[in-house]
C-alpha cells in the first residue's frame, strides 16, 4: 500500500456532502411514532422532513360508520394526554347543529374538567420537555400531579384516561360532592406546592435556559402563516386564546389572564404553559365557587337519556333510553366547524350531517399537524440536539396528529 | 337560525358579513349561505387562490386553520374542498368551498399560506383531489406504497390489504383482507320513519301479482330479466350508506339479523 498524503478537507475543491439520518420512529424524544428524515451538515440541521401517519387509524372514517354517541369515545383516543379537551370540540359541534341548550351546571362541570385536563396535559408535556433536554427529577414530580388529575377523572367518570364523560347535551353524570371538595383542597394545597417545587428546579436553571432560549424563534407573521395556535402562537406574542376571544360554555363567566411570550422561542413556549397551569387552577377555583345546583345534562329527552331510576318507573323514559342507545338521535342536516382551545392549541371539528343518525363527514383539525409542518423552518440552522427541544416545545401527540 | 341555545364558541357577529363578502368577491362566488351560524361561500374552482388572497389581504382573514375534504359520490364533481379561515383581528371564522372531481385539479394555496402544504397533501391522500402547483404532493397519512384513497365513500371500511409479521419470511407481509366474520354494520334506523332501504322480504309486497300465463316461448327470458331488476334497486339504496363495494353481494344476507327487532331486545 502506497503512502497517501492526507489533505485538509477545507482546502482544495473537495465537496463534503451532507448526510441524512433517521430520527425515530422509535425514539423516546420523538414523543410517539414520528419519523424525521434529517439532513445534516455536520451537526447543523439543513432540512427536516417529518414523516407522520404511522399512527393513522382512520378515525374519521370509523366515525362515519357510528352514531353520534358512539363516535364520542374515538375523541378520547386522539390526544390521549388531554382526552376531555378533544371531546369538548366534538360535543359542542353536535350541540351547535342540534341547537340544544346545556344546563349551567353541565357547562361549569365541562369547563372545570377541561381545565383539569389542561393541567394534566401540561404536566406531561412540561415533564417530557425538561427530560428531553436533560433533566430527570422535575418529570417525576410533575407526574405526581398528573396522577392526582387522573384520580379525579376516575372519580368523575370511572376511567382514568378515556373518560367519554362529555356528552352532547351536557356531561354523562353528576360528580359526587366530596370530589368537588377534594378538588378545591387539592388546588389550594398539593398543586401549588408540588408545581412550584418542580418549577423551581427548571425555570431559572442554567442548562435548561441554554437548551431553550433563542431556539426556534418564530416571528408573528410566520406564526400566523403557519397556522399556529395555542401556546405556540401566544409564545410568539399574539394574545390569541379561543377561550377568551370566542368563549364557549361558561368561559365568559370566569376571569383569567392569557400569558404571552416576548421572545417566541422554546423557553417562552414552556413558560406560557407554566403560567397557563396557574390560570387553569384559577378558573377551576371560580368554577367550584360559582357552580349552581341543577341538572348536568340537557332535559331534552330526544338528545340526552333519562336517569336510570326514571327508566324503571316510566314507560316513556324507557323508550327514550332504548331509542337513544340503539338508533341514537338524528342531527339536522348542515355543516359546522367548531374549534376550541385544547391544551395544545386550536382543536377543531368540521362536522357534516345529512340529517341521519350518523355523521356524514367528521373532519378533525389536529393541532400538532400544522405545528409539525413548521418543524422544517424552525429547525433550520440549529444543532441536532435542539430538534428534541423544539419537538418538546411543540407538544405533539401522535394519536391526534395522525388520527 | 332563530335563537341560539347552544354554548359553542361565540365569535363575532355574522351580521352583514355574508352580503359584504359576496359583493367583494363578485363573480368568483358560485353560492353562498349562512346556516347554523356558519358562513359558507362556494367559489369557482379556478378562482380559489384569488378569492382566498382577497379574503386574506382585504378582509383580514389571516389564518388558514384547516382544509377539509368531503366526498359526495352521487354528484358530478364529487369532492368538496373546504378551507376554514380565521380572522384574529375581527375574531371571525368563515368557510370557503370549492368542488372538484378526480381529474380536475384545484389551484394550490401554498402560495398564500405555507401551512397549506400538508393540509393539501392530506386531502390528496385521503380523497385523491389533485392540487395544481403544490410542489410536494406526496401521500402523508397512509402507509408507504399505499394504493387508493381511503376516505372516499366507495372505499370499504375494512380496506383491501392487511399486514402481519410473518415468522417464516422474518418480515412484515401484506395480504388481502380476510375477515373471520363479516363486518357488522348496525344502523338501527327505524323502519317506520322512511328508511331508504327495503327490508329483506318486503320486496315481495312491491311485486305485482304474477303475470297471467303468457305464450310459451317468451316467458323464460322475461322472468329472468325481471328478477335481477327487482333486486338491484334495493341493493343500490343500501350501497351509499354502507360503502362496501366489493362485499355488496354478501351484505344483504349479513345484515339480516341486525335489522329486525329481535336483535334489539
Amino acid at each position: 500500500m502506497s503512502m497517501q498524503l492526507e489533505q485538509s478537507p477545507t482546502t482544495g475543491d473537495e465537496v463534503i456532502s451532507n448526510y441524512t439520518i433517521n430520527f425515530g420512529p422509535q425514539h423516546p424524544a420523538a414523543h410517539g411514532v414520528l419519523r424525521m428524515v434529517l439532513e445534516l451538515d455536520g451537526e447543523i440541521i439543513e432540512r427536516v422532513d417529518p414523516h407522520v401517519g404511522l399512527l393513522h387509524r382512520g378515525t374519521e372514517k370509523l366515525i362515519e360508520h357510528k352514531t353520534y354517541l358512539q363516535a364520542l369515545p374515538y375523541f378520547d383516543r386522539l390526544d390521549y394526554c388531554s382526552p376531555l379537551g378533544m371531546e369538548h370540540s366534538y360535543v359542542l359541534a353536535v350541540e351547535k347543529l342540534l341547537n340544544v341548550e346545556v344546563p349551567l351546571r353541565g357547562q361549569y362541570l365541562r369547563v372545570l374538567f377541561a381545565e383539569l385536563t389542561r393541567i394534566c396535559n401540561h404536566m406531561l408535556n412540561m415533564g417530557s420537555h425538561v427530560m428531553d433536554v436533560g433533566a430527570m427529577t422535575p418529570n417525576l414530580w410533575l407526574f405526581e400531579i398528573r396522577e392526582d388529575c387522573l384520580n379525579f377523572f376516575e372519580r368523575a367518570s370511572g376511567a382514568r384516561m378515556h373518560s367519554a364523560w362529555f356528552r352532547p347535551g351536557g356531561v354523562h353524570q353528576d360528580v359526587p360532592q366530596q370530589l368537588l371538595a377534594d378538588m378545591a383542597e387539592w388546588l389550594d394545597t398539593r398543586l401549588p406546592t408540588l408545581f412550584d417545587d418542580a418549577m423551581s428546579l427548571v425555570v431559572d436553571n442554567r442548562i435548561f435556559k441554554q437548551r431553550n432560549v433563542d431556539i426556534a424563534k418564530v416571528s408573528k407573521e410566520d406564526a400566523l402563516a403557519w397556522g399556529f395556535s395555542g401556546p405556540m402562537i401566544r409564545a410568539a406574542g399574539i394574545p390569541w386564546d379561543i377561550r377568551k376571544a370566542q368563549p364557549y360554555d361558561v368561559y365568559d363567566r370566569v376571569e383569567f389572564d392569557i400569558p404571552v411570550g416576548t421572545n417566541s422561542d422554546c423557553y417562552d413556549r414552556f413558560m406560557v404553559r407554566v403560567e397557563e397551569v396557574r390560570q387553569s387552577a384559577r378558573i377551576m377555583r371560580q368554577c367550584l365557587r360559582d357552580m349552581p345546583e341543577g341538572p348536568v345534562a340537557s332535559t331534552d329527552r330526544k338528545v340526552s337519556p333519562p336517569k336510570r331510576a326514571e327508566m324503571k318507573q316510566s314507560m316513556e323514559s324507557l323508550i327514550h333510553h332504548f331509542k337513544l342507545y340503539t338508533e341514537g338521535f338524528h342531527v339536522p342536516a348542515g355543516e359546522v366547524y367548531v374549534a376550541t382551545e385544547s391544551p395544545k392549541g386550536e382543536f377543531g371539528v368540521y362536522l357534516v350531517s345529512d340529517g341521519s343518525n350518523k355523521p356524514y363527514r367528521c373532519k378533525i383539525r389536529p393541532t400538532a399537524f400544522s405545528h409539525l409542518q413548521a418543524m422544517d423552518f424552525m429547525s433550520k440552522g440549529h444543532m441536532l440536539p435542539d430538534a428534541t427541544a423544539i419537538l418538546g416545545a411543540i407538544d405533539v401527540v401522535f394519536g391526534e396528529c395522525d388520527r | 337560525m332563530s335563537t341560539v341555545l347552544h354554548s359553542a364558541p361565540r365569535f363575532a357577529s355574522n351580521d352583514g358579513v355574508l352580503a359584504k363578502l359576496t359583493k367583494a368577491l363578485g363573480k368568483k362566488v358560485v353560492a353562498a349561505k349562512e346556516e347554523h351560524g356558519e358562513i359558507v361561500i362556494t367559489v369557482a374552482r379556478g378562482e380559489i387562490e384569488n378569492a382566498l388572497r382577497q379574503l386574506r389581504d382585504e378582509h383580514e382573514y389571516q389564518q388558514l386553520m384547516e382544509i377539509a375534504g368531503a366526498d359526495y359520490p352521487q354528484r358530478g364533481e364529487r369532492f368538496d374542498v373546504v378551507y376554514m379561515l380565521l380572522s384574529v383581528t375581527k375574531n371571525h371564522r368563515i368557510m370557503v368551498k370549492v368542488t372538484a372531481a378526480e381529474d380536475t385539479p384545484v389551484p394550490t394555496v401554498t402560495t398564500l399560506w405555507p401551512v397549506a402544504g400538508w393540509l393539501e397533501r392530506e386531502v390528496f391522500d385521503m380523497y385523491g383531489v389533485i392540487f395544481e402547483g403544490n410542489a410536494d404532493l406526496r401521500r402523508i397519512l397512509t402507509d408507504y406504497g399505499f394504493e387508493g384513497h381511503p376516505f372516499r365513500k366507495d372505499f370499504p371500511l375494512t380496506g383491501y390489504v392487511e399486514l402481519r409479521y410473518s415468522e417464516e419470511d422474518k418480515r412484515v407481509v401484506y395480504e388481502p383482507v380476510k375477515l373471520a366474520q363479516d363486518l357488522r354494520q348496525f344502523d338501527f334506523m327505524s323502519p317506520w320513519e322512511g328508511s331508504d332501504y327495503v327490508l329483506p322480504g318486503d320486496e315481495k309486497a312491491a311485486t305485482p301479482p304474477p303475470p297471467p300465463p303468457a305464450p310459451a316461448p317468451a316467458p323464460a327470458p322475461a322472468a329472468e330479466a325481471k328478477a335481477p331488476a327487482k333486486k338491484a334497486p334495493a341493493k343500490k339504496a343500501a350501497a351509499p350508506k354502507k360503502a362496501t363495494a366489493p362485499k355488496a353481494a354478501a351484505k344483504p344476507a349479513a345484515k339480516k339479523p341486525a335489522k329486525p327487532k329481535g336483535d334489539k331486545a
